[in-house]
């Protein structure tokens, strides 16, 4: 059973409204929940360490897996390991996040470790979502890390969102692409007050016509920071992007150090980085159409995270 | 019915004042036609920014329908029924060119937005959902620009220099939206143009030079003025040739 704070962060990670129907796995105040597996799907506890194993059979088709993590309790640092196994010609969406509802005055972290791969000819698209909230004073952490290894012909789309919330984040990434493999990875930040947050991701192109694209769409508000280390490298005939692009307000700290390093002949590799504030065109061009300034405003970061 | 009174706008750049416009006197009357016209650097869009609110002036009077509305802001004149299309219009990242128009025209409906599209030259299908940033052309983001305008329900609306980057075929179909706005709508309509189709439209020329309206009148009166003016013909290669340089 979940309460009603439980049901309101599962809703903000995972748009879900209650525990749902198929593959899921429910991770609470760091201990397993609830665990529920499908024919095609099964998920389950990790024996040695904390986390679970989501196994994807081969040629499984629009299914899809939610694994969330939902803390409500203050002082809790969990830590936690969690495979996911995709099979060849597999095509799944994961839905995974993590919410922390901090009530008290002692901080909450939460460290996901995630390893994937992404068999022949699979297709996966993982979504993960931060929230924060909570009245007390205590720091909500979060630090994941992700391996992913996409074999042959498999493609992974990362969607990994962040709006307020969160006052520490170091996310750390990493991946290798082998042959006509893909890899797209959007990020959407924004932090505010005196958040933290830090992103370092390592793809390595492996195999031939192999592709990545890493996205990041970020604003920082306050005096909070951010921090992107993206960095690319070819080893064979591929195409690689880089594209980062922040919004920056009031007294906040933005580094965008993107690097692409090339091993072959073939690799063809591009890094764009912008770091800006909104324009004032673009505020006004919106009080034309009637918009107030603070409108304006929120209407430009609302488009530009979504 | 809009009444600019001895408006002057000067900035000032690093203790230096420059006069943009000096002295102007100009009365928009309801449901009129007007055409800006004037050398590049004249003063047109800055007048146009200190109607809809952009530029304060820096002395003067702006009255719109009787009321003193000098001190509103750009939103309060928008929400009076003053439109204005930007020149150089922004982009904007993940703002599509739907939810713009849905945007622009306020409470009213988004579906009459897509249809304004048409007017502007533009397949309303392939464009609703695109983004408003540096992947449309000048010439698509200039419609769009326009599109929302024509959503909206105003007294009056300004274009700027609309038809710059647009190609003959849309601007044929541009010239005929105009048109039409003016035969079916009460808006005051005032475009900044150089284009001698959009001028022969108009019921009045407005020509602006060195900060200042230098003539105003019927179009019959004053085109004729305009093609003949060797001052101002001669003065606009000048300018032209000295930006060639
Ligand atoms: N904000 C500003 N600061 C300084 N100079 C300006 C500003 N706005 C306009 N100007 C100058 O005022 C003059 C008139 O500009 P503008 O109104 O854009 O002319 P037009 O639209 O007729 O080409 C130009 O010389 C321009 O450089
Ligand atoms: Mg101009």
């Amino acid at each position: 059973m979940i309460d009603s704070i439980e049901k309101r962060m599962l809703k903000e990670i995972t748009g879900l409204h209650d525990i749902p129907q198929g593959a899921f796995s429910l991770r609470k105040d760091g201990e397993s929940a609830q665990v529920s597996s499908t024919a095609n799907i099964e998920i389950r506890p990790k024996k040695d360490k904390p986390g679970i194993d989501v196994i994807v059979k081969p040629g499984t088709k629009g299914e899809s897996v939610h694994v969330p993590v939902v803390i409500t309790a203050t002082g809790i640092d969990d830590m936690v390991y969690n495979t996911f196994d995709i099979g060849e010609n597999a095509d799944v969406v994961i839905v995974a996040g993590c919410g922390i509802h901090n009530p008290g005055g002692e901080k909450t972290q939460h460290d996901g470790i995630h390893n994937f791969i992404v068999r022949k000819g699979a297709r996966l698209r993982y979504v993960e979502k931060h929230y924060g909230e909570g009245e007390g004073t205590g720091e909500r952490i979060l630090n994941p890390m992700t391996d992913l290894i996409i074999e042959e012909g498999a493609t992974a789309e990362l969607e990994m969102v962040q709006i307020r919330g969160v006052d520490s984040t170091k996310r750390d990434t990493q991946a290798k692409v082998y042959k006509n493999a893909h890899l797209v990875i959007t990020e959407r930040l924004l932090t505010h007050g005196k958040q933290f947050a830090e992103s370092n991701v390592t793809v390595e192109l492996l195999g031939e016509n192999s592709t990545v694209q890493l996205l990041s769409r970020t604003v920082a508000q306050d005096n909070s920071r951010q921090v992107f280390y993206p960095r690319v490298i070819g080893k064979n005939k591929c195409r690689g992007h880089v594209e980062c692009d922040s919004i920056i307000m009031g007294e906040a700290v933005v580094r965008s150090i993107p690097e692409i390093a090339a091993h072959h002949e073939d690799a063809q590799l591009v890094h764009e980085a912008a770091i800006g504030k909104i324009a004032g065109e673009q505020i006004i061009k919106l009080m034309t159409l009637g918009l107030s300034a603070r409108e304006a405003e929120e209407t430009i970061l609302q488009g530009f995270l979504k | 019915m809009l009444e600019v009174k001895n408006a002057t706008y000067t900035v000032e750049e690093e203790g230096e004042t420059t006069t943009i416009l000096r002295d102007i006197n100009l009365t928009l009357e309801d449901g009129k036609f007007y055409v800006i016209t004037g050398p590049n650097g004249g003063g047109k869009s800055s007048l146009a920014k200190i109607i809809m609110g952009i530029y304060p002036v820096t002395s003067g009077k702006i009255l719109f329908n009787g009321k003193d509305i000098t001190t509103s802001d750009v939103t309060e004149r928008a929400r009076m029924g003053i439109g204005f299309a930007f020149q150089q219009p922004p982009r904007f990242k993940g703002i599509t060119v739907g939810e713009l128009l849905y945007l622009s025209a306020g409470e009213s409906k988004r579906g009459r937005g897509c249809n304004f599209l048409f007017d502007v030259g533009l397949c309303p299908k392939s464009y609703i959902d695109r983004e408003v940033s540096s992947s449309l052309s000048g010439g698509e983001l200039k419609r769009i620009e326009i599109a929302t305008l024509m959503n909206r329900k105003l007294d009056i609306a300004i274009f700027d220099e609309p038809e710059a980057g647009i190609d003959l075929w849309s601007f044929s179909k541009l010239t005929e939206t105009f048109r039409r706005m003016h035969e079916r709508s009460k808006t005051t309509i005032v475009i900044i143009s150089h284009q001698e189709r959009i001028m022969e439209m108009a019921d009045e020329i407005i020509l602006v030079a060195d900060g200042q309206i230098q003539q105003k009148g019927d179009k019959d009166i004053i085109l004729p003025n305009i093609y003949r003016d060797c001052n101002y013909t001669k003065n606009c290669l000048e300018r032209i040739e000295n930006v060639d340089r």
